[in-house]
């Protein structure tokens, strides 16, 4: 058995404007699917594809927020954000889609440290 | 309008789908529907519309564990009932898009 | 881009800009006053975001519609990207 490297997907796309949000969220289910331990930690406008309540019918697109509540069945349970950041957008735990860990922004490096590799979206 | 299928058998359009069509599908996999299979379509049918995704292997063997218990929730049980590559073929009688990231 | 308003003048949001009508946001639209600048975002976008019950009460939510009804009421039409 090979050891899996474990991989940190940073976030910091807002959903819908472009792409970047699902295509993280894909190699996020990929890496699952063979078996890295993944991470995900959501930061600056990233923060907003948490938001729940989303209804993208309009926009003729898949609901991101759908995708998200799919990462527990793929085994994704790590998942972070930053309480400052939570804070700077003036919303709480209340208002996300899925359950997270509170981090301080100062966590982030040690966050960074502890995986084999880093992603950014 | 005739039905349409991409190139490798999977519906276009969800809403084409029927428990009929997926009678049908299935004739082409060479698997004839039972009760067994049946609840498994419908517990991926369900992921899908949960989600809006189609399960990959890993994932599917935990629906199925969730919602019919862990003697179903198994790789062989499913291997035995869509020989082959369970969650595309699965996806494929259900008339949903084929899993992404699929092994 | 607010630098180019003139009295008069309405702005919406649409797309990602959406997100900038949260309350945690407004200090970006504070030298404007509310008799002169309308302020709205789109409501098909605010939906998407899940933001219907999350804006600050300046912004009037426009549908498609509106949007054109906004367009066609100013005689120019700025985008900024």
């Amino acid at each position: 058995m090979i050891d899996k490297k474990s991989i940190l997907i940073i976030n910091q796309s807002a959903p819908y404007g472009s792409s970047k949000a699902r295509e993280s969220l894909d190699v996020a289910l990929t890496c699952s699917i063979f078996e890295m331990p993944v991470s995900l930690l959501f930061i600056g406008d990233g923060l907003y594809q948490l938001i729940n309540n989303q209804s993208p019918d309009a926009l003729s697109m898949k609901k991101h927020e759908a995708m998200l509540s799919a990462l527990p069945m793929y085994d994704i349970e790590n998942i972070y954000i930053t309480e400052e950041d939570l804070e700077s957008i003036g919303l709480t735990e209340n208002d996300l889609a899925i359950p997270v860990t509170l981090i301080q922004r100062d966590a982030i490096a040690s966050l960074i440290q502890q995986n084999d590799s880093v992603l950014t979206f | 309008m005739p039905i349409e299928f991409d190139d490798e058998g999977y519906l276009r359009d969800l809403s084409d789908w029927s428990p009929e069509m997926a009678i049908q599908i299935a004739t082409t996999e060479g698997i004839s529907l039972t009760d067994a299979h049946l609840e498994i379509i419908n517990v991926v049918r369900e992921f899908y519309q949960t989600y809006q995704l189609s399960p990959a292997m890993r994932p599917l063997v935990k629906a199925v564990s969730l919602k019919l218990g862990k003697d179903k929730g198994k790789s062989i049980y499913l291997m035995k009932l869509f020989p082959g590559s369970p969650a595309k073929i699965i996806a494929k009688i259900a008339g949903l898009p084929k899993p992404d990231n699929c092994i | 881009m607010l630098n180019g308003l003139s009295s008069g003048d309405a702005v919406l949001l649409i797309e990602d800009a959406v997100y900038s009508a949260l309350e945690a946001h407004q200090s970006i639209f504070k030298a404007l006053s509310p008799d002169d600048i309308q302020l709205s975002a789109l409501e098909a976008d605010i939906q998407a975001r899940g933001l219907e019950d999350k804006l600050s009460p300046r912004f009037s939510s426009v549908n498609d519609q509106g949007f054109v009804k906004l367009s066609c009421e100013h005689d120019k039409i700025v985008s900024w990207y």
